[in-house]
């Protein structure tokens, strides 16, 4: 569970997050979404942490960890799984070493067990044969899965996914929420997904966050921002120009 | 009036900014370095990328390093009549001074401005977050391994870089100019005694640590995106290029 209360933050004197409320439930998908460049990856951030905000709560499971140390973090993130928005594959490695490597380096498990492992995770999201490939040799939805497949390995609670369809086309993207829906079935884990994809993430999340000038403008299930009678809400879900949502 | 003394103010702040943020950067990448070692597959890859791979320009830059002092010495001397001092010019030139400098000014062009843009680009493509975000420390995998190979590599090369240019000095000198080959190495052996070449691997193991230090921190903080990985990169081949030279006279002034 990931609650944020009153955070703020600022980047020189741009207001960023404004006195910030949101409540991540367990073990349900939380999309959130907003105006590009409205500080969505920013908010994510601060929840594991790669983020201080300026003033506020982050709790975890009830810890707030913004005035943690480093050992103490990294005893949070433990939990943590997250799939970047270019997948952040280490690009000097192959597709295997990728997957292979959070095993390699915190876990005593043998060269047999871990290659098990990584293909498995590879088969749970429908790689195979692109071991022995690197990162510049697959697409940016293989990419994608290849870094699903990493944050699937430790078997985390949270996953935290930054927009993990942009710049996939229509197939591809339905794909990648199939396959979020898929996993999260079978594993359970808690998941935060910032996205631009509206509407088509309301039949993906259980419940939906949108974030504009720093605040979350509404939060509620899918059902409920259909039905929203905020305009400015309204104006976002359906892409109108006009309303009261200034973007251009 | 204002204005001015303020942009002078926030200037002199943010260097001070700077300068305790290098300071504690090389602090953590030493205790880590002290507390995780790291895999010595990971140091022994540093030592080939910044050593081995830089052999051949190493190489060719004392080749005709030595062959430039041997040509220079040998026409200075002359007017003197001790061209039989030839060896001893081109050897203390190059254990003392040209050596180091030269070795490290071309390891910082070669594989420190590398080292920059590969740490640079995981920065902008999120690779060091990834890392993060795994409850690992990005200093043990990209830092550390670095600067341990940095520290092994450049007192090697700067050695191989001593040998070259005696060597070369010596086909100028020698086999060029007619100087009996007999003094060229006598007057060697008479003059380099151990404090020369101590002191060139002092520098060099300095130098090794200025390198990898400014190019890794350079890299680390950069912003940004493809330009700023270029403007990162320029700025820790500028940076540790005058950082050698400035470091090279205090320790020359220390060392004599």
């Amino acid at each position: 569970m990931i609650t944020l209360k009153q955070v703020s933050k600022n980047f020189n004197s741009q207001v960023v997050l404004d006195n910030l409320d949101l409540h991540v439930p367990n073990g349900k998908i939380t999309a959130i979404i907003g105006p590009s460049g409205g500080g969505k990856s920013v908010l994510l951030k601060h929840m594991i942490g790669l983020l201080k905000p300026d003033s506020g709560e982050v709790l975890v499971d009830g810890e707030n960890i913004v005035p943690m140390g480093r050992a103490d973090m990294n005893r949070v993130r433990e939990r943590f799984g997250v799939l970047f928005q270019n997948a952040a594959l280490f690009d000097s490695m192959t597709v295997f070493e990728n997957v292979a490597f959070p095993l390699e380096e915190k876990t005593r498990l043998s060269r047999d067990e871990i290659g098990d492992r990584v293909h498995l995770a590879l088969k749970h999201v429908g790689l195979s044969g692109v071991d022995d490939k690197y990162p510049d040799q697959i697409s940016g939805g293989m990419k994608k899965r290849v870094g699903l497949a990493r944050a699937l390995l430790l078997n985390p609670a949270i996953i935290l996914f930054d927009e993990p369809t942009t710049g996939l086309d229509p197939i591809i993207c339905n794909a990648m929420h199939r396959l979020i829906l898929d996993t999260h079935a079978q594993f359970g884990f808690t998941a935060v997904i910032v996205t631009h994809e509206v509407p088509a993430i309301f039949e993906v999340c259980d419940y939906v966050a949108m974030l504009y000038r720093g605040k979350i403008l509404f939060h509620g299930t899918p059902e409920e921002i259909r039905a929203a009678e905020d305009p400015a809400v309204r104006q976002f879900i359906q892409g109108e120009l006009e309303g009261p949502l200034q973007f251009l | 009036m204002l204005t001015a003394v303020q942009h002078l103010g926030e200037y002199v702040l943010s260097l001070l900014r700077e300068m305790g943020r290098m300071l504690l950067f090389i602090l953590s990448a030493l205790y880590m370095i002290v507390r995780f070692p790291g895999k010595p597959v990971h140091i022994l890859k540093q030592i080939n990328f910044i050593g081995a791979r830089s052999i051949f320009v190493i190489f060719l830059t004392a080749a005709f390093t030595g062959m430039v002092l041997g040509l220079q010495g040998y026409y200075t001397l002359t007017k003197f009549g001790s061209e039989g001092m030839l060896g001893s010019v081109v050897a203390l030139s190059l254990i003392r001074e040209l050596g180091p400098v030269l070795t490290a000014l071309m390891v910082t062009g070669r594989a420190g401005s590398a080292i920059t843009a590969e740490i640079g680009i995981m920065r902008i493509t999120e690779q060091i977050d990834a890392l993060e975000t795994m409850a690992l420390e990005p200093f043990k995998y990209l830092v550390s391994p670095k600067i341990l190979g940095a520290l092994i590599a450049v007192p090697l090369l700067c050695a191989i870089f001593d040998v070259v240019g005696i060597a070369g000095g010596y086909l100028v000198g020698v086999k060029l100019m007619g100087v009996n080959p007999g003094a060229y190495f006598h007057e060697m052996e008479k003059s380099v005694v151990w404090k020369d070449v101590y002191s060139g691997m002092m520098k060099s193991l300095s130098f090794g640590l200025i390198i990898s230090w400014v190019c890794c921190y350079k890299g680390y903080y950069t912003t940004r995106g493809a330009e700023g990985v270029s403007r990162s990169t320029t700025a820790a081949v500028v940076m540790s290029s005058v950082l050698i030279l400035v470091w090279d006279y205090f320790l020359t002034s220390i060392l004599l």
